[in-house]
């Protein structure tokens, strides 16, 4: 920029214009730009107006005023059930897998010969745990005959119980294999608490302060960010769980674990009941967004920024 | 002295027990499955927790390769490499321009498409997935692998985030005495910034082509045809017909559609690790 600046003043080429940061900004970021527009905000906007109306890609979409919207919230019980199941779900995987992370990162935050094989451990399912394979695996391991119940056998207990059959079992298999992926939480909460200034405990310790009150005054409001970050993409994830429901369980028994992305995608691709899919989308958006406003609007009140000291 | 470095011993010894422990029973689960893998299938629902058995075949894996409905599982195996490959060159490759641009240059409104970009990486694929499905339709993509590959070709936000933190932290006297020496702002990008860039495009690629790989929700939307299938939509299909028949060509099959991701995993951890500690985003 100077440098252009500095130069005297003469017509520019074509070549000098494409130079100055202005322009070749824009052109740098010209596939985000276009991609964004072409992908996400025009099919945005489409989908909007498909809620309005009746729709089956087929026949061209016939508008109906708001009543994908009457229906969903008054005529449609399995919306509510899958909404209920779903909110469920995240409700108890999110906190559970935040703890677990948090409580795993503070054993691994010791140094040992083994970190490194402690580390990659607890990692490798998070990694792989959305795949279809390991879908597939948590299918047999909890069926009646399968390997949870052989586990139970072992230490004593006699167990035939089909936990993908019943209806208060069946949501927590997928609870659990949400769980078994804490690991890149984990990675995250590692980073954070290595940190923390190792002065702060010191200095706790020469107040007497137990490990208990530490993990409470020091660790833990140190943390918040981590928290906070971490709360907000799981809760945005959970909502958006599909492949567990769809391959595992396929809503299975009566619903209960039906979720919501997977009823969006019955709807819109099993039923072709297009415009109905959108308004679901849409709804779906908005709660998402809306929590997430909410979380942000919290954040003052319990997450603690150091630089704000 | 003495006591104390036996109190030691001891609570080394029981972080020890207890971690461990802990690891094993979080990949029971893995092992379980390659291991029952080279089991007879009919051995699998006898004494099914056991890891060990007697036989160790590879029938599973040769009847597995097999596939159904006349496809293997190699052209499976192919699909998912073209497709995860593909978007991956190009997820890379934009998500560096576009965050050269975040990162170096000065234009206007700058932090109102940063934030859009903020915005797309945290927008999941699920709520554009049934818009998106009816642009594409218009354009008579569906059924083909443009809409799975194709939007991966301008920039992905995690990527771009991943590469403007990095770009972020080379000094700029680089550029400036580059631009002394006549290089223009292009040149500067391809032959300085490129260059020292490289972790972080490792990093994106290794991610990229993880989650292409493990993608079921767009071949699932996108796809029909058997021979297009890749690995995890195959194996979706694979499971529906043979449930509760063999469940051995099942486990081999699943083993070896991670092997790639195990893979990755052995050789490329650090940048796994680095790339989710250094953006605090899940991977």
């Amino acid at each position: 920029m100077e440098n252009l600046a500095k130069l005297p003043k003469q017509k520019k080429t074509l070549r000098q214009k494409l130079n100055k940061e202005k322009i070749a900004g824009y052109i740098f970021i010209a596939p985000f730009i276009i991609g964004f527009l072409g992908f996400i905000i025009v099919p945005m906007l489409m989908s909007f107006v498909f809620s309005f109306t009746r729709y089956n890609i087929l026949d061209t979409p016939q508008f109906i005023g708001l009543e994908n919207y009457i229906t969903m919230f008054t005529g449609d019980e399995v919306f509510w059930k899958t909404f209920k199941v779903t909110l469920y779900y995240v409700f108890f995987s999110v906190p559970l897998r935040l703890i677990m992370a948090l409580f795993i990162a503070m054993l691994l935050v010791r140094k040992s010969k083994l970190s490194g094989f402690y580390r990659a451990v607890y990692y490798l399912p998070s990694i792989i745990g959305s795949s279809v394979a390991v879908a597939i695996l948590w299918k047999r391991m909890y069926a009646s005959d399968g390997v949870i119940n052989s586990l139970l056998g072992l230490i004593g207990i006699q167990s035939d119980i089909p936990w993908l059959g019943r209806e208060e079992t069946a949501i927590w298999t997928l609870i659990i294999l949400a769980v078994w992926q804490f690991g890149s939480s984990m990675l995250i909460f590692l980073s954070g608490l290595k940190q923390i200034p190792k002065t702060l405990y010191e200095s706790a310790t020469m107040d007497g302060a137990n490990k208990i009150q530490q993990f409470l005054q020091i660790t833990l409001p140190m943390l918040t960010p981590t928290i906070f970050f971490n709360l907000i993409n799981q809760i945005i994830s959970g909502f958006m769980a599909f492949t567990q429901s769809y391959i595992i369980t396929q809503g299975r028994p009566r619903n209960s674990t039906l979720f919501y992305t997977v009823y969006m995608y019955q709807n819109s691709f099993t039923y072709s009941k297009l415009g109905y899919g959108c308004a679901l989308a849409w709804f779906m958006v908005l709660f998402v967004g809306l929590i997430t406003l909410i979380l942000f609007k919290t954040q003052n009140k319990w997450v603690y920024y150091e630089a704000e000291r | 002295m003495n006591s104390i470095s036996i109190k030691e011993k001891l609570s080394s010894s029981i972080y020890h027990i207890v971690t461990f422990v802990l690891a094993i029973v979080m990949i029971y689960p893995l092992l379980w499955m390659i291991m029952s893998s080279f089991k007879d299938s009919s051995e699998i629902f006898q004494a099914t927790h056991s890891l060990f058995s007697g036989t160790f075949s590879l029938d599973n894996y040769k009847v597995g390769w097999q596939g159904f409905a006349g496809y293997g599982f190699s052209i499976f195996f192919k699909n998912s490499f073209i497709i995860a490959g593909i978007s991956t060159i190009g997820a890379v490759l934009s998500s560096a321009v576009v965050a050269y641009g975040f990162a170096r240059c000065d234009f206007k409104f700058k932090s109102f498409w940063f934030g859009c970009m903020l915005l797309a990486m945290m927008l999941p694929f699920q709520v554009i997935m049934i818009p998106q499905y009816i642009l594409f339709n218009k354009m008579g993509w569906v059924g083909s692998y443009l809409p799975i590959i194709v939007p991966q070709f301008f920039g992905q936000g995690f990527f771009i985030f991943l590469n403007v933190q990095f770009i972020k932290g080379i000094p700029r006297d680089l550029d400036e005495a580059a631009n002394m020496d006549g290089c223009s702002i292009y040149m500067i990008f391809l032959k300085i910034i490129v260059p020292l860039i490289k972790p972080a495009l490792v990093t994106s690629a290794i991610f990229s082509f993880m989650w292409r790989w493990d993608d079921f929700l767009s071949p699932l939307i996108y796809l029909s045809d058997p021979e297009t299938y890749p690995v995890s939509y195959a194996l979706k299909m694979f499971a529906d017909p043979t449930a509760g028949s063999d469940w051995g060509a099942m486990f081999a099959m699943a083993t070896l559609s991670l092997v790639p991701i195990f893979l990755i995993f052995l050789t490329m951890q650090k940048y796994l690790v680095e790339g989710i500690a250094s953006t605090g985003i899940k991977g």
